[in-house]
């Protein structure tokens, strides 16, 4: 059973996702979060987050995010190496009686301070990102950013949420990084509702089924939107039918698309055309979330 | 004096594995008895740090030498606190390195890369 924690159509959590980066995300999840209003934008891509380059957030806010790393009181370190016997990332080192942290490796699990005996491993802050609240006139957009070199995007992730009280009163869309690594089941975790974007090819297909796969497995309601549509044959779509998926909707390839896209506009402030396709794709998303609502409750 | 070469199989018959980290196996030649041992490498089929963990192999070994084709920055940050020097493998036999390195014609390895971190051989 789905987890719907009495979430409607007003205050639905949306997350959009997909197998790989350039399906189109950004670009649905931009577009709804403008159509719908009154709504929070939470980009969740923290490796390359590309939601403010459409929006251009005002009064910006920043937050470092920081996790906690080992260091070492090299005096009293009697060299038993519990710690690199330990560390499955291998982030620790130990040659000629002297203990090396490797802080770029490190996964900040905290297993070494609990195995050294000698407790002279103690915790230390690292900044590894930032979070960015704006505004874009009636959306708050919220930003993750990844430091370059950092090998996990989670406690961004984890902050953004935190920020991020569910409302009551506003749907948050949920801009997801590409793929269904540890990093997306972060982001769709507490969503109401998944947006799988993709794109008309075989290999579309192929990225199309990982997170199918994935929104399976957290049991989450889900739907499909089309993008790049052209006139002939779409094995996107085919993969739907085949699997008995809601198809939310369809997103045509498009020069003017491409252009809005290229100039970072967002489509729906600056298209009639796109208005009508994204409302459209909005209420074909609300009508499923309350129908999943009066299903489950 | 002992040697480490990284190689793809136990046997000096063998050629220089390409990579240090992920070598299947390291080959450690001592020149002054002129033995040879060969020792698996635990790091092979770790998801990350391998080179962190195969330089440890190597430094617990107590060698001096370690004959590489290539080397991370991080392994190369172990192997250096355990003052190991590198020298550059020019060949793919591994007894060619040995008796190159011996007659003091392979070169200080003064290039180390960034490492791949789990991004493949780009």
């Amino acid at each position: 059973m789905p987890d719907f924690t009495g979430a409607g159509a007003d205050n639905m959590r949306l997350a959009v996702l997909s197998g790989k980066g350039g399906t189109g995300k950004t670009l649905l999840a931009v577009n709804l979060a403008a159509i719908a209003k009154n709504t929070t934008y939470i980009d969740c891509d923290v490796e390359e987050p590309n939601g403010h380059l459409f929006f251009k957030p005002q009064d910006v806010q920043e937050q470092a995010v920081t996790v906690k790393i080992p260091q070492v009181d090299k005096e009293r370190c009697n060299g038993c190496r519990k710690c690199v016997e330990f560390c499955n990332f291998n982030a620790l080192a130990y040659p000629k009686e002297k203990l090396i942290v490797f802080e770029e490796i490190c996964h900040s699990c905290g297993g070494c301070i609990l195995v050294c005996p000698e407790k002279v491993l103690t915790e230390k802050e690292k900044i590894i990102g930032q979070v960015q609240k704006g505004t874009s006139e009636q959306v708050t957009v919220y930003t993750g950013i990844l430091n370059p070199g950092e090998p996990s995007g989670v406690p961004i992730i984890k902050r953004l949420f935190a920020l991020n009280k569910p409302k009551t009163d506003q749907k948050t869309i949920i801009d997801c990084p590409p793929g269904s690594s540890c990093i997306v089941m972060e982001s769709i975790k507490d969503a109401d509702y998944c947006i799988l974007v993709a794109e008309p090819t075989l290999f579309g297909v192929h990225n199309l089924n990982m997170v199918y796969e994935l929104v399976k497995l957290f049991e989450k309601p889900f739907g499909v939107v089309l993008n790049k549509c052209l006139e002939e044959e779409n094995p996107a779509e085919k993969f739907c039918e085949d699997k008995d998926i809601t198809i939310l909707g369809r997103i045509p390839f498009d020069h003017e698309l491409g252009i809005l896209n290229s100039n970072a506009e967002v489509a729906v402030r600056s298209s009639a055309k796109y208005r009508a396709i994204f409302s459209a794709l909005l209420e074909a998303v609300e009508k499923e979330v309350s129908h999943e609502t009066t299903a489950h409750s | 004096m002992k040697i480490a070469v990284p190689v793809e199989e136990k046997s000096l018959a063998a050629n220089v594995c390409p990579s240090f980290g992920r070598t299947p196996y390291f080959l450690i030649y001592d020149t002054e008895t002129k033995e040879s041992s060969f020792l698996e490498n635990g790091a092979a089929a770790s998801t990350g740090g391998a080179g962190i963990k195969a330089a440890q192999t190597i430094v617990d070994q107590n060698v001096s030498v370690l004959l590489t084709p290539r080397c991370g920055e991080n392994a190369a940050a172990v192997l250096k606190a355990a003052e190991i020097e590198l020298y550059k493998t020019t060949s793919p036999s591994v007894k060619d390195n040995i008796k190159a390195f011996i007659a003091g014609k392979l070169l200080l390895l003064d290039e180390i890369h960034a490492g791949f971190h789990g991004r493949g051989g780009r």
